[in-house]
C-alpha cells in the first residue's frame, strides 16, 4: 500500500464520497434537471405509511390449516423450546362412503403457539406430515402484553389466507413445488 | 509503507518504556470500567483498565455477561433442534455457525451431502461472511469516530440479508442447513438477484476504501496501533482475519475445505505483514471483495441434482466423536460432538473464534492510550455471542 | 414605577435589546443549524431521510425535541458537586451569548460595536473551557472527568492558532473593530484592483484554513471531538447531564458553531457587505443594507457551517496526543510564518 502522494488527498476524497451521496439522495433524478426528491433518493422505508413486501419464503408467522391437523403432536414434540400447546379429543366423523362405518378422528380443542417463546426456526412446519402448518410472511402481530402473544387456533387459521403459493425453483433443481391447500 | 520488523519492535519497546516511566513516577492511577454497558463493547464485554493519565497500565477483559449455555442446552435437544440454537452464537453471520456442526454430525453418520447441496451451502456460507464483515467495515470507522460509514454498511448489508431471507426465510437466523443436505432449493430468479446485490457490495467496498481506508486521520489512528507479532498471535490461538493480518498465511477454507466446495473456485488468501489495526481492516476489506469474487464463480456453476442425501427421518447419530472446524467470518469455529448413539448429543463443545481472539487483549493493551483501547477492540472484531456462547 | 422608568431609560432599553436580541439570535441560529444540517443534510449524506413525521418534512421536530428535554427528569449523581454541576451549562452558554454581541449584521445593525471587537470575541470564547471543565469535574464520573480534561487541553491548544490566524487579518485591516474589518474588506483592493473589494479569504487563505481547523477544534466537532468521543467516553463531560441542562449544552454547541461561522464570515468573507459595495464612512451606506446585510451574513454563515458539519460527519477523530502535535508542531508555526509574511507584505505595499 503506497502512501498517498499529497497529504490531505484522502481527506478530500472522503468528503467527496459523502458529498456525492448527499446529492444522490437529494436529487435522485440526476443533476442535469435538479428536482429535490429525498423520499425517492433515500433508502428509508417510512414504515407505517409504506410497507415492504417480504419474500414469499419469509418466516413471519405460522398459520394453521385446522382441517388437516390430526393432533399427532409431532410439531409440539420437535419444537426446540416447546412452545406449541395441543389438546384434542376423540370423536366420530361421518363415513367417507355412504353406508360405511363412522371414522374415529381427533378433534382439535386447542392449538396455541406462544410467540413470545417461538424462535421462528420452522421445524414444526417442516415435520408436519399432514400439511397443516405453513409459514406466512405476515409480520404485524405484536401485542402490548407478552402474555397476549399466546395465539390460538382461530387466529392461526386466519393467517392461513395470507400464506403465499410456493415459488418455482431455480434451474437444475429436482425438488417438486408443493401446493398450499386452499 | 509497511512497517519493518525493526520499527515494530521499536514501537513495542517504546510503549513498554513509557509505561515503565509512568510506573516509576508512582502516580496513583485510575481504574476505569469500560463496560459491561458501553457503546464500544458491542454488547456486554467488560474491560477493566488501570489507567495512568490516559495510558493503560493493565487491562483485563471480563466476559460471561451474555453466557447463554448453548453447550449445555444442546445436550437436551435433538440434532435438528440444535441448529436453531447455534444460529444465535455469531448473530451477524448465522448461517456460518450451522455449517461446522452439520459437517461434524455428517462425519459421524458417514453421510455426504449431494454436490448441489454442498454448492448452495458454500454460497450461503460466503453470503453470511459478507453480511458479517460488511458491518465490521462500517463499525470500525464508528469506533474511530466517523459516523457515516456505519450507515453505508447497514444500507448495503440489507441487500445481502434480503437475499438470505428470500432463500432461507430468515434474515438473521436461517436454520437452513440439515444433516445430509439443505432444507430447500433456491427459488427462481435468486441467482440473478444475488449478482445484483454483490455489485452493491463491491461498490460499498470501493466507498469504504476512499472514505475510511484512504483517510489520513484513520491511518494515523490505526497504523502501528495494537501490533500483534505473528508468533504471539499463534500462541494465543488467534484465527481468521486477525491472524492473517499478522502475516500468517492460514485459511481453513483453503487448507481444510471439508464439505464445502472452495477447491472448485479460483481465489486467493489475503495477508498483511503489519499486524496492526490498519492491517486487520485492510485484510477484511480485501476478503469481502474476495468473497464477492468467490460467489460470482459459485453462482454460475451450481450443478443440477438433489439437495438431500438419504437420511432417516428420525436422526440418531452413531456413537463416536467428531471435530470439524471451518473458517467462519470471525475466525476458526469448530464443534466437537460426542455421541452415544442417542437422539441428542452427549456432549457438544463449541470452539468459537472470538473467545481466542479477545484473550490477547491483556497482552496487547498494555501501554496504549485509552482511545487506542477502543480502536484495538474494534479491530479485533468480536461478537459477544461468539465469546460467551 | 422605578423599574418602568429604568426600562425607558436609553441605557436599560439598549441592554434589553441586546439581551433579547442576542438570545434570539443564538437560539435561532442553533435551531437552523440543527434542523438543516444535523437532521437533514447529514441524513442525506447517509442515504437516510431524517425526521419526517413532525410537521412537513419533519420541520417541527425541533419543538418536539425541546419539549422532550424539558419534561425529562433533572438528575444529579449522588456524589456530584451540586453547585458546579448546576452552574456549568450556564457558563458555557454565557460564552456563546457574549460572542453574539460583537457580530455586525449591517451598517447600523449591531448589538455592540467595540473597538477591540475581535479581541473581545476571542477572549470570551475561552470562557466555555471553564464551564466544560466544571461539568467534567463536578459530575463525579470518570468518563466525564477524562472528557473535561481533554476539552481543557484541547481548547487551550487551539486558542493559540485561532488568535494567530486572526492576527494576519488584523494586520491587513489595521483595526480590531469588527465593522472596521468589514469596511477594510469592502474598500480594499488586491494589487490595485478594487472592483470586488478584498475579501481576506483571497489574501489570507492560509489564515482562513488555520482558522477553520482551529474553529473545528474549538467547537469540539469531529475530527477533534475527543472531549465527547461517544465511542470511547460515552458522552464525555455530558455523560451525567439530562433534561434542561443537557439542552443548554446542546444549544450552546450549535449556537457557537453558528457564531464562529459568523465571525469567520466577517473576518474572511466580507461580513454583511456584498462584493462591489464601497463606502467612505459607515454613515454613507444605504439603509437597505440593514435589512439585506443580515441576510447576506446568514447566507455566508450557512456556507461556512456546512463545511463544519460536512467535515464532522465524514472524518474519524484524532487521538488526543496527535491533536496536540497538530496544533503545536504544525498549525502554530505555519500561522507564525503567515503573520510574518503578512507583516512584510503590508510594509512593502
Amino acid at each position: 500500500m503506497p502512501a498517498p502522494a499529497l497529504p490531505g488527498k484522502g481527506l478530500i476524497k472522503g468528503l467527496g464520497v459523502t458529498g456525492k451521496t448527499m446529492l444522490k439522495t437529494m436529487f435522485p433524478g440526476g443533476l442535469k434537471k435538479p428536482k429535490p426528491d429525498p423520499v425517492g433518493g433515500a433508502v428509508t422505508v417510512q414504515y407505517p405509511h409504506e410497507k415492504e413486501a417480504p419474500p414469499p419464503r419469509a418466516r413471519g408467522v405460522i398459520a394453521l390449516k385446522e382441517e388437516n391437523c390430526t393432533s399427532c403432536m409431532l410439531c409440539a414434540r420437535e419444537c426446540p423450546d416447546w412452545c406449541i400447546y395441543i389438546e384434542a379429543h376423540k370423536t366420530k366423523a361421518p363415513p367417507r362412503r355412504a353406508g360405511g362405518k363412522p371414522r374415529k378422528v381427533n378433534k382439535l380443542d386447542r392449538f396455541d403457539i406462544d410467540y413470545a417463546l417461538c424462535m421462528y426456526c420452522g421445524i414444526c412446519v417442516e415435520v408436519c406430515p399432514f400439511d397443516a402448518l405453513f409459514w406466512s410472511p405476515e409480520y404485524e402481530f405484536s401485542e402490548p402484553h407478552i402474555a397476549d402473544l399466546l395465539h390460538d387456533k382461530a387466529l392461526l387459521g386466519q393467517w392461513m389466507e395470507t400464506v403465499p403459493d410456493f415459488e418455482p425453483y431455480e434451474a437444475g433443481s429436482q425438488a417438486k413445488v408443493k401446493k398450499v391447500p386452499r | 509503507m509497511t512497517m519493518t520488523e525493526r520499527e515494530q519492535l521499536r514501537y513495542i519497546a517504546a510503549q513498554a518504556a513509557d509505561a515503565r516511566v509512568n510506573l516509576e513516577l508512582e502516580t496513583e492511577g485510575m481504574t476505569l470500567n469500560i463496560g459491561p454497558q458501553h457503546p464500544a463493547t458491542h454488547g456486554t464485554l467488560r474491560v477493566l483498565v488501570k489507567l495512568d493519565g490516559e495510558q493503560v497500565v493493565a487491562a483485563e477483559p471480563i466476559m460471561g455477561y451474555m453466557h447463554r449455555g448453548y453447550e449445555k442446552l444442546s445436550e437436551m435437544r435433538t440434532y435438528p433442534q440444535v441448529t436453531t440454537l447455534i444460529n444465535r452464537i455469531d448473530w451477524l453471520g448465522s448461517f456460518a455457525n450451522e455449517v461446522p456442526f452439520i459437517l461434524a454430525a455428517e462425519k459421524l453418520m458417514d453421510v455426504e451431502a449431494p454436490p448441489r447441496a454442498q454448492h448452495i451451502r458454500t454460497i450461503l456460507f460466503e453470503l453470511a461472511r459478507i453480511a458479517n464483515v460488511v458491518l465490521f467495515l462500517g463499525d470500525m470507522a464508528v469506533q474511530v469516530g466517523a459516523i457515516t460509514p456505519v450507515f453505508f454498511a447497514f444500507r448495503d448489508r440489507e441487500h445481502i440479508l434480503n437475499m438470505i431471507e428470500s432463500a432461507t426465510g430468515g434474515r438473521f437466523h436461517p436454520n437452513f442447513d440439515r444433516i445430509g443436505g439443505i432444507k430447500d432449493d433456491l427459488p427462481k430468479g435468486w441467482i440473478e438477484e444475488t449478482r445484483g446485490a454483490l455489485k452493491r457490495i463491491e461498490a460499498f467496498c470501493d466507498e469504504m476504501e476512499t472514505l475510511v481506508l484512504g483517510n489520513e486521520i484513520f491511518q494515523t489512528r490505526t497504523r502501528g496501533i495494537g501490533v500483534i507479532p505473528s508468533d504471539v498471535a499463534l500462541q494465543y490461538g488467534m484465527s481468521g482475519a486477525n491472524l492473517r493480518a499478522t502475516g500468517v498465511d492460514w485459511d481453513l477454507r483453503r487448507d481444510a475445505p471439508c464439505g464445502l466446495v472452495y477447491d472448485k473456485v479460483d481465489w486467493k488468501v489475503w495477508t498483511h505483514p503489519d499486524g496492526d489495526s490498519f492491517a486487520r481492516y485492510w485484510v477484511r476489506l480485501q476478503e469481502t471483495r474476495e468473497a464477492c469474487k468467490i460467489l460470482d464463480q459459485l453462482l454460475g456453476t451450481i450443478p443440477a441434482g438433489p439437495i438431500m442425501a438419504k437420511v432417516p427421518r428420525i436422526i440418531k447419530v452413531p456413537a463416536g466423536e467428531a471435530y470439524v472446524e471451518t473458517e467462519n467470518p470471525l475466525g476458526a469455529m469448530g464443534y466437537y460432538i460426542v455421541s452415544k448413539g442417542e437422539l441428542v448429543p452427549f456432549r457438544l463443545k463449541i470452539r468459537s473464534a472470538s473467545f481466542s481472539n479477545i484473550s490477547v487483549t491483556p497482552w496487547l493493551l498494555r501501554g496504549v492510550y485509552l482511545p487506542d483501547v477502543i480502536t484495538i477492540l474494534a479491530s479485533l472484531y468480536f461478537i459477544l455471542g461468539d465469546i460467551d456462547r | 414605577m422605578n423599574v418602568l422608568a429604568n426600562i425607558l431609560d436609553p441605557y436599560w432599553a439598549k441592554t434589553i435589546v441586546r439581551v433579547v436580541g442576542a438570545l434570539a439570535f443564538a437560539i435561532l441560529i442553533a435551531g437552523t443549524l440543527v434542523y438543516v444540517y444535523l437532521f437533514k443534510a447529514v441524513s442525506f449524506m447517509q442515504s437516510r431521510l431524517g425526521p419526517m413525521e413532525a410537521g412537513p418534512q419533519g420541520s417541527m421536530q425541533l419543538l418536539a425535541e425541546v419539549g422532550k428535554f424539558l419534561q425529562k427528569e433533572d438528575i444529579y449523581p449522588t456524589k456530584a458537586d451540586r453547585l458546579l454541576f448546576k452552574a456549568a451549562p450556564y457558563v458555557v452558554f454565557m460564552s456563546t451569548f457574549l460572542l453574539v454581541l460583537i457580530i455586525p449584521f449591517g451598517p447600523d445593525a449591531w448589538f455592540a460595536n467595540l473597538d477591540v471587537g475581535i479581541y473581545f470575541a476571542l477572549s470570551v470564547s475561552s470562557i466555555s473551557v471553564i464551564g466544560i471543565l466544571m461539568a467534567g469535574w463536578s459530575s463525579a464520573n470518570k468518563y466525564s472527568l477524562l472528557g473535561g480534561l481533554r476539552a481543557a487541553g484541547q481548547l487551550i491548544a487551539y486558542e493559540l492558532p485561532l488568535v494567530l490566524a486572526v492576527v494576519g487579518v488584523v494586520i491587513q485591516a489595521g483595526t480590531l473593530n469588527m465593522q472596521g474589518i468589514v469596511g477594510a474588506q469592502a474598500n480594499g483592493e488586491i494589487f490595485g484592483f478594487g472592483g470586488i473589494g478584498n475579501p481576506y479569504i483571497l489574501t489570507q487563505f492560509v489564515g482562513f484554513a488555520i482558522f477553520m481547523i482551529s474553529m473545528q477544534a474549538e467547537l469540539t466537532q469531529t475530527p477533534f471531538d475527543m472531549p465527547i468521543a461517544e465511542s470511547e467516553l460515552v458522552a464525555g463531560y455530558l455523560t451525567e447531564y439530562s433534561g434542561m441542562r443537557f439542552l443548554l449544552f446542546f444549544i450552546a454547541e450549535f449556537a457557537t458553531a453558528g457564531v464562529f461561522s459568523a465571525i469567520a464570515a466577517v473576518l474572511f468573507l466580507g461580513g454583511w457587505s456584498l462584493p462591489g459595495l464601497h463606502w467612505e464612512s459607515l454613515g454613507d451606506v444605504s439603509n437597505v443594507m440593514n435589512v439585506v446585510g443580515p441576510l447576506v451574513l446568514i447566507g455566508k454563515v450557512m456556507v461556512l457551517s456546512f463545511i463544519i458539519f460536512w467535515v464532522r460527519f465524514t472524518f474519524p477523530r484524532f487521538r488526543e496526543d496527535q491533536l496536540q502535535r497538530l496544533a503545536w508542531k504544525f498549525l502554530i508555526p505555519i500561522s507564525l510564518v503567515n503573520i510574518a509574511a503578512t507583516a512584510v507584505l503590508k510594509v512593502a505595499f
